[in-house]
């Protein structure tokens, strides 16, 4: 008797799904996939982005019909950060003809990296994944605008020296990094040992395994043990929150922690009154006084299009999912462009994303007056190193503290370099760059 | 009435002891094998890269630790670890000598993760059951820590991860980008279609039998003399083999490029749930657990859009988790032996029908 | 030389130099280990009278900690929410016993073991189906916990205490002594052991196997609960707080897996051994030895005593 309703069961379902017809894809569209996490770990840091993201290309759907006239299908893909599910995810959406990939994650843009070339998509890891993918000579399909971590980690030195007066006064100085023992965390470390070496600082390291993201005393009593002058943190997900918390609690002085530009307002909340004065790298406003994000509120969240609660329209990670699309759809535009097309396919925005020229004028057009600086890329740069600035929590939000800082373009270049080198070399036979350049510029 | 096995006699005692002693099983498996090398001209992309691919390499690791749960009767909880010691050791050999081809440097990156799985199996003597399972978890975090901490592993690379170089077979492209779904999923079959068999005569005789009588009651397995240590680490070593090469090819000819990440406890876990599920000491078990774990969250997935709902990606993957766990308390209530012994069930009840028993 | 050195002299050199260190980290052991206590007592009440290994106590406590957590967010007081959140558990000990326990009942300890896994998977989608995935703030001032911390100026340097910390380790041991009155001295705590020590025994003297589950689950839920209150007090509510849930194995090991005592001793040790290793020795491989250290003492114990320190001897007939 059990055995049959399991016999039936098993058939039932494997009929269901025989059925099940794949959907047809809406004529006159560009379709955009988003990989998004709103479960596991990284969902405090991913649901934000993902709304903003979200937010941003429907409300250009609802206010201007899409970009020249043609719709974006938007479509999420839960990856959970992790990498098999990314590359399912991947799979999935590649029949679909997406125009752009954005993995959202460093573990999984790594190994989409060959298969840009080869599946004709190009991925924008913007301010993640392979600092190296900024030599656009090596990587045409492999975009990571406006920084790399390189970059930041340079511009948050560049400001710990305007703090003590200068880059030689870092000599004898201690320098505490703690970051998620991940490839993304691992990244500057190459950079931070040769930065020691130049500038006379010392370094102190400080890994935080992602099993262990919630559990960092033994971290923070090593920092009370070494006393740092200045702590620098490349968190993501659970592991920013407990940071915070744990230097509240080893009294570790607030306004020399500084971050790179990945925490959110609640990551530094959970922590109460003794998170002042912590600092992270930001390079748009973290609050909903724009037109964009007005705009946002009237087509798609009082539409009710939007999952975002109400509060958290505006905040940073929001605005970072926002900045995102919006590189998504100047990219889809540029395309247009040059190609001419209304329906561009991953060629024509890769295309469009090199020859990418965010000026003033444009940004005010967007409604993004004051919200972030200009940007450019160009067909040996895919990144642009753009400047930052610091911005410090009061209690509430996070207030601008610093003016744009540029990154120490002299240090990090040749290393770029030198990576994008050993990286073609390491995976040799890579493929030398045949995509022709625009020299729209 | 399908088996008709009226007329079906044995001559000789090699035949009586045959692993498929009945026609009409050995007619079944030739079906499927033609099934399986025919698939890539009927399915899609998505399917072959997708879902064929890591499902045979998925039933290869469940095949590496039902030796050593299932056959052997030890708990081992480090499967993703030894995993990573197979697909790390895959990617230094074949950085390190680049012009010898990368299916030998996948089966012999087998051999380094046997070693490494020997030595955590040492304590196998001494410490039996759920208290063997705590031993190879220690194994599974101290060896990702070591795929971290050890820059020697990953060639220095500043992301920390290890990424494919391309590789040709007789000018055909078998790793990195270039390489077709079609031709990572014949390469990944005949590798499974080789250790199948291998393993299959390994459990068929006499190693398997001494397996499986140090699962049953190992005391009165050393009293009849078998060596315990002997084959508690002959069932280690063989299981880390295949589970090394598992996860040489799920890097090589799945995933691409790998950080120490993708063989974090989930995926010990992952691989124990498809030989439970599957069915232990089974080697068909092994795949349809693989199948219904791997599988099944892939078609939750799908289902809805296909029937033309829209439903969140995040709802959809909370769902995920809910019907899978739902499913695995439900065959588990349904047949505790797992998928395996329903299938025996429903061969059985074939072979008879349409009389019950 | 200076290898040596560095492994067996210089860490002792650093704890006498700076005892205020020494203090803050056994300090911070100590409440690692109170904490992992706390889940390995979940394991081994549900173990002791059932014969389960509960993967999914774990689970249980990310998914009662956010039961009352969201039930807050969505405006209830906060009491009103502890007490609904003990009336949900409850509702998942029966729904347990009657869906998981009651089929299974005769099965090998493995396939007990698997079906909790499936328990597991089924929290998560539906904690996070409910509640949504994102992480929340323990409400610990509206439970009338403390918070802050008491700063010792001792031993040359500063020892500073969270007031939630010893909450918590004042908390835990209640609950311990509860525990263990309850087991002693009522008739449910003896029908609890006799149902532990022999299933068909207890069933041939009037003992309702159902019952006696349901409240052993209930139990550990309760405790799961506590614990989930004050990790999330520590950190915050997310899902990923279940990864922790598996240093209480070698908790498990250390105290055998049917001793309250046995649970509260093994934590404690694993804790503080792990914090004094990952401050001590850990720099000198480079850090993040925490991940992996308590696996391998209990492995050290386990060498030496193999059914741990307070497990009950295995008698291994033909």
């Amino acid at each position: 008797m059990k055995l049959k309703t399991t016999l039936l069961a098993l058939a039932a379902a494997t009929a269901l799904t025989a059925l099940a017809v794949p959907a047809a894809q809406a004529e006159d569209s560009v379709f955009v996939p988003l990989f998004t996490y709103r479960t596991g770990p990284f969902a405090g840091s991913g649901i934000f982005i993902a709304d903003g993201m979200h937010d941003y290309l429907t409300m250009l759907n609802e206010r201007d019909g899409g970009i020249g006239g043609v719709k974006i299908a938007v479509e999420e893909c839960e990856t959970g950060y992790d990498t098999k599910k990314g590359l399912e995810c991947y799979e999935a959406v590649k029949p679909k003809n997406p125009v752009m990939v954005n993995p959202w994650s460093t573990g999984i843009t790594l190994p989409l990296i060959p298969r840009a070339a080869v599946d004709k998509i190009p991925i924008l890891s913007m301010a993640y994944g392979l600092s190296a993918s900024a030599q656009g000579d090596t990587f045409p399909w492999i975009f990571n605008p406006p920084d790399t971590y390189w970059d930041g980690f340079s511009q948050i030195i560049k400001f710990i020296a305007a703090q003590e007066g200068g880059l030689d006064k870092l000599k004898g100085k201690k320098i505490g990094y703690i970051y998620l023992d991940a490839g993304y965390g691992r990244e500057p470390l190459p950079f931070l040992d040769q930065l020691s070496k130049e500038l006379g600082f010392e370094a102190k390291l400080y890994p935080v395994p992602a099993a262990e993201m919630q559990n960092q005393s033994a971290q923070w009593l090593n920092v009370r043990r070494d006393r740092p002058n200045y702590m620098i943190m490349y968190g993501w997900g659970a592991m920013q929150p407990t940071a915070i918390k744990e230097a509240v609690k080893t009294n570790y002085p607030m306004d020399k922690f500084i971050s790179i530009w990945w925490p959110s307002e609640d990551d530094a909340r959970g922590a109460g009154d003794g998170a002042k004065g912590f600092k992270m790298l930001n390079w748009h406003g973290s609050t909903p006084d724009f037109p964009v994000i007005k705009d946002i509120q009237k087509y798609v969240v009082d539409a009710g299009k939007s999952q975002s609660s109400k509060e958290k329209i505006g905040t940073t990670l929001y605005n970072r999912g926002v900045y995102n699309s919006m590189l998504i759809a100047e990219a889809i535009r540029t395309a247009q462009q040059v190609t001419g097309k209304k329906v561009v396919t991953g060629e024509d925005v890769r295309r469009g994303l090199e020859d990418l020229n965010i000026d003033a004028a444009r940004l005010k057009a967007l409604g993004m007056e004051g919200f972030t600086g200009p940007i450019k890329l160009s067909c040996s740069d895919h990144n642009g190193h753009h400047p930052t600035f610091v911005q410090q929590w009061d209690g509430t939000k996070y207030v601008k503290v610093s003016d744009w800082i540029e990154p120490l373009s002299d240090k990090v270049q040749p290393l770029l370099q030198a990576d994008a080198k050993a990286y073609a070399e390491k995976n040799a036979p890579w493929p030398a760059r045949t995509e022709a350049c625009d020299a729209r510029s | 009435m399908f088996y008709r096995e009226a007329g079906q006699y044995k001559t000789t005692y090699q035949a009586d002891m045959s692993i498929f002693p009945i026609l009409q099983d050995r007619i079944g498996l030739a079906l499927i094998m033609v099934a399986a090398l025919v698939l890539p001209l009927f399915a899609g992309e998505f399917m072959i890269a997708s879902v064929m691919v890591p499902f045979l390499i998925l039933a290869l690791a469940s095949i590496g630790l039902n030796i050593l749960t299932g056959y052997t009767g030890l708990v081992s909880l480090g499967t993703g670890a030894f995993m990573g010691v197979g697909a790390y050791a895959c990617y230094k050999l074949s950085t390190t000598f680049p012009a010898i081809n990368i299916l030998v440097w996948i089966v012999v990156s087998g051999f380094v993760s046997c070693a490494v799985g020997v030595l955590f199996g040492l304590p196998s003597l001494r410490i039996k059951g759920f208290y063997l399972a705590v031993a190879t978890l220690a194994a599974q975090f101290f060896l990702q820590w070591c795929f971290v901490r050890l820059p020697w592993l990953y060639n220095y690379n500043p992301s920390g991860a290890i990424e494919v170089p391309s590789r040709t077979l007789f000018g055909i492209h078998v790793t990195g980008a270039s390489a077709t779904p079609t031709t990572r999923y014949y390469i990944a079959l005949a590798i499974v279609i080789a250790v199948t068999w291998i393993v299959s005569n390994l459990v068929h005789g006499r190693v398997g039998r001494s397996f499986m009588a140090v699962r049953d009651m190992d005391i009165a397995a050393q009293l009849i003399g078998i060596r315990l240590l002997r084959t508690k680490l002959l069932a280690f070593a063989v299981s880390s083999f295949i589970t090394g090469v598992a996860g040489a090819m799920m890097v090589f000819l799945w995933l691409g490029a790998a950080e120490a990440d993708a063989f974090n406890i989930n995926q010990s876990f992952v691989i124990l749930f498809m030989v439970i599920i599957g069915g232990l000491g089974s080697l068909i078990g092994s795949f349809l657990g693989a199948a219904l774990i791997y599988i099944m969250p892939i078609i939750v997935r799908a289902a809805p859009e296909s029937f033309g709902l829209t439903i969140g990606a995040a709802t959809v993957e909370h769902l995920t988790y809910l019907i899978t766990g739902a499913l695995i308390i439900f065959f588990l209530i349904v047949e505790p032996l797992g998928l395996a012994r329903l299938w025996q069930i429903g061969k059985q009840k074939l072979r008879v029908w349409p009389f019950p028993y | 030389m200076s290898f040596l050195y560095s492994i067996f002299v210089d860490p002792f050199v650093q704890m006498i130099g700076a005892p205020d260190l020494l203090v803050q980290t056994l300090w911070e052991g100590l409440v690692g280990g109170v904490l992992y206590a706390l889940i390995a007592l979940g394991f081994v009440l549900i173990f002791k009278a059932s014969g389960v290994f509960n993967f999914a106590q774990g689970i249980m406590m990310v998914f009662a900690a956010l039961t009352l957590v969201g039930l807050h967010e969505k405006g209830v007081p906060a009491f009103l929410a502890l007490a609904l959140t003990i009336l949900v558990m409850g509702a998942l000990a029966f729904a347990v016993e009657r869906v998981i326990l009651r089929p299974l009942v005769n099965q090998p300890d493995i396939i007990l073991f698997m079906a909790t896994f499936g328990l597991t998977y089924v929290l998560i989608g539906l904690g996070e189906l409910v509640f949504g995935g994102n992480p929340k703030n323990m409400i610990t001032s509206e439970l009338l916990l403390p918070s802050g911390s008491l700063d010792f100026n001792i031993l040359g340097g500063l020892v500073s205490l969270q007031k939630i910390d010893i909450a918590a380790a004042i908390i835990a041991s209640l609950m311990v002594a509860v525990l263990a009155v309850f087991f002693q001295r009522t008739r449910i705590g003896r029908a609890l052991r006799a149902v532990a020590d022999d299933h068909q025994a207890a069933l041939s003297v009037g003992i309702s196997l159902d019952q006696i589950w349901v409240i052993v689950w209930f139990t550990a839920g309760l405790v799961a609960l506590a614990t989930g209150i004050m990790w999330g007090a520590r950190s915050n509510v997310s899902f990923a707080l279940e990864i922790i849930a598996l240093k209480a194995l070698p908790v498990l090991i250390l105290g055998g897996l049917t001793s309250v005592p046995g649970a509260i001793v093994g934590g404690l040790i694993i804790g503080i051994g792990e914090k004094l290793g990952e401050f001590y020795w850990g720099p000198l491989v480079g850090g993040g030895i925490e991940s992996w250290l308590a696996y391998f003492i209990a492995l050290a114990v386990l060498l030496f005593r193999p059914q741990g320190l307070f497990g009950e001897k295995i008698i291994e007939r033909i």
